[in-house]
């Protein structure tokens, strides 16, 4: 499948270029709850795919009949039902999980990215275009997650995916775990890095001050 | 384009129609298999609070229950301190048990339950052990978990925590394994019946030297005093302590 440039672009954009964490500085709660292990960042990125992509193709089909008054309130419920409907899903399938995340899964409704794909994008363009919006912005948020899950879990408790990489001291190893990796501020620290990266590679990013 | 009012309520009303629809059917469609899991992640906590599984074994759904058709689910009433025969057991619903205000305590236990349900475990046809749901105030939460105490209702045979939010690597370590082991064999009460379990700070040594203390989890002073308080109200007289002696005197074990 050969995808034409405004499609590629509305894929690969929200990745590094325009990236919903790192540029737009939008959904950091629960980037900052849910990255303590790899685990659950990475099944926290794929519902924030799921509903992303899913609420603004459904808001784009309906965009030219959502009345201007409602929209806001239309769209919500449209992403509140696909929350749920993923909340559902994972209490189903992957139980142990979905109890580690908790309550995180229910707030993806206040997660900015995806209301502000609803209303920036998708009541703009056509379902296909809106389709890879969402995709593309969730992703950036899954970059982001993940790279912070990483470095969160390999410090914090010497372990990758529940596996032991760094064997701790209270395991009988020889790796002190920095706990301050499992603690909220860390997250913040290594999204600030991550943000500092980025503009050094790509300097029009860069606010002017 | 200027909509109608009408049109507004509309499409309000079918957008509203929609999702209400979608979410009822995964709701029913997905409760079972939620259900489901809910009791297993119960059945898989009891058996770790009683060793049966060891921590971070992976136990598939028949293994757990296999292991459980061993154990056997009661249900105390905390009031007359007896257990419910098993038709009044049946019709048990945590969620729905009466609760009454909790005695003073230092647990930060408000409310209890006057029923909860409680786990034997069967070797040979007799009760080897029991296993007693806790709940209590840590430091920054509520924190629920089992205890495990020998037939003889001294000897601790196990301590594990389900649900828990203290600080990772510090109070939350009471999920740590290498600490749930330290509660094997110690002893809950002393030669008089009263509570004498407690988390001392620093190592306690093994339990043939120190059997009521454990060693306190370093840099969590309030949750490991939690702990003590939690065990002290629900061992005591206001707890299972009435339940236990009963237990006893029966010679079920």
């Amino acid at each position: 499948m050969k995808l034409t440039r405004q499609e590629k672009e509305a894929l690969r954009d929200p990745l590094f270029d325009n990236n919903p964490i790192a540029l737009q500085v939008l959904g950091i709660c629960s980037a900052l709850a849910v990255t303590t292990n790899m685990a659950t960042a990475l099944v926290m990125s794929m519902a924030v795919v799921f509903v992303t992509a899913g609420s603004s193709t459904v808001v784009s089909f309906l965009r030219n009949n959502i009345p201007p008054n409602i929209r806001i309130i239309v769209q919500l419920s449209i992403i509140a039902s696909f929350v749920i409907l993923t909340d559902q899903i994972l209490k189903a399938y992957l139980f142990d999980i979905s109890k580690q995340l908790s309550v995180f899964v229910g707030l993806i409704i206040t997660n900015c990215i995806v209301m502000g794909r609803a209303e920036a994008y998708a009541m703009q363009n056509g379902p296909w275009l809106s389709f890879l919006d969402g995709v593309g912005n969730a992703l950036g948020y899954t970059i982001v997650l993940v790279a912070v899950g990483f470095f969160r879990e390999l410090f914090g408790a010497g372990s990758l995916f529940g596996f032991t990489i760094l064997r701790p001291v209270t395991e009988g190893g020889w790796y002190e775990p920095n706990g301050l990796m499992l603690l909220a501020p860390s997250a913040f620290f290594l999204i600030g890095v991550f943000i500092w990266i980025l503009r050094v590679w790509k300097p029009e990013q860069v606010e002017e001050s | 384009m200027q909509y109608s009012m009408k049109y507004i309520f509309g499409f309000a009303a079918a957008v509203c129609f929609v999702c209400s629809i979608l979410i009822s059917t995964a709701n029913v469609g997905l409760r079972e298999r939620q259900e489901a899991n809910k009791l297993l992640d119960k059945q898989k906590s009891v058996l770790q609070a009683a060793w049966l599984i060891e921590p971070g074994e992976r136990v598939s759904r028949e293994g757990i229950e296999q292991i459980f058709e061993n154990v056997r689910a009661r249900v105390l009433d905390l009031t007359t301190n007896t257990l419910l025969d098993d038709d009044a057991a049946a019709a048990f619903d945590p969620e729905r048990a009466p609760e009454a205000a909790a005695p003073q305590n230092k647990a930060g236990i408000r409310f209890m339950p006057e029923q909860v349900e409680i786990y034997e475990v069967i070797e040979d046809g007799q009760v080897a052990m029991l296993v007693l749901p806790i709940v209590g105030q840590g430091l920054w939460s509520t924190m629920h978990g089992f205890i495990a105490l020998d037939a003889d209702t001294r000897t601790i045979r196990g301590l594990t925590y389900y649900d828990q939010a203290e600080t990772p690597g510090l109070g939350g370590e009471v999920d740590n394994p290498r600490w749930k082991r330290l509660w094997q064999g110690r002893l809950a009460y002393d030669d008089d019946w009263n509570v004498a379990i407690e988390i001392v700070k620093g190592a306690a040594g093994p339990p043939e030297e120190a059997p009521h203390q454990v060693d306190g989890l370093s840099g969590a002073t309030l949750t490991s005093r939690g702990v003590s308080e939690m065990l002290q109200f629900w061992l005591g007289e206001n707890g299972y302590a009435p339940f236990l002696k009963s237990f006893r005197e029966s010679g079920r074990a």
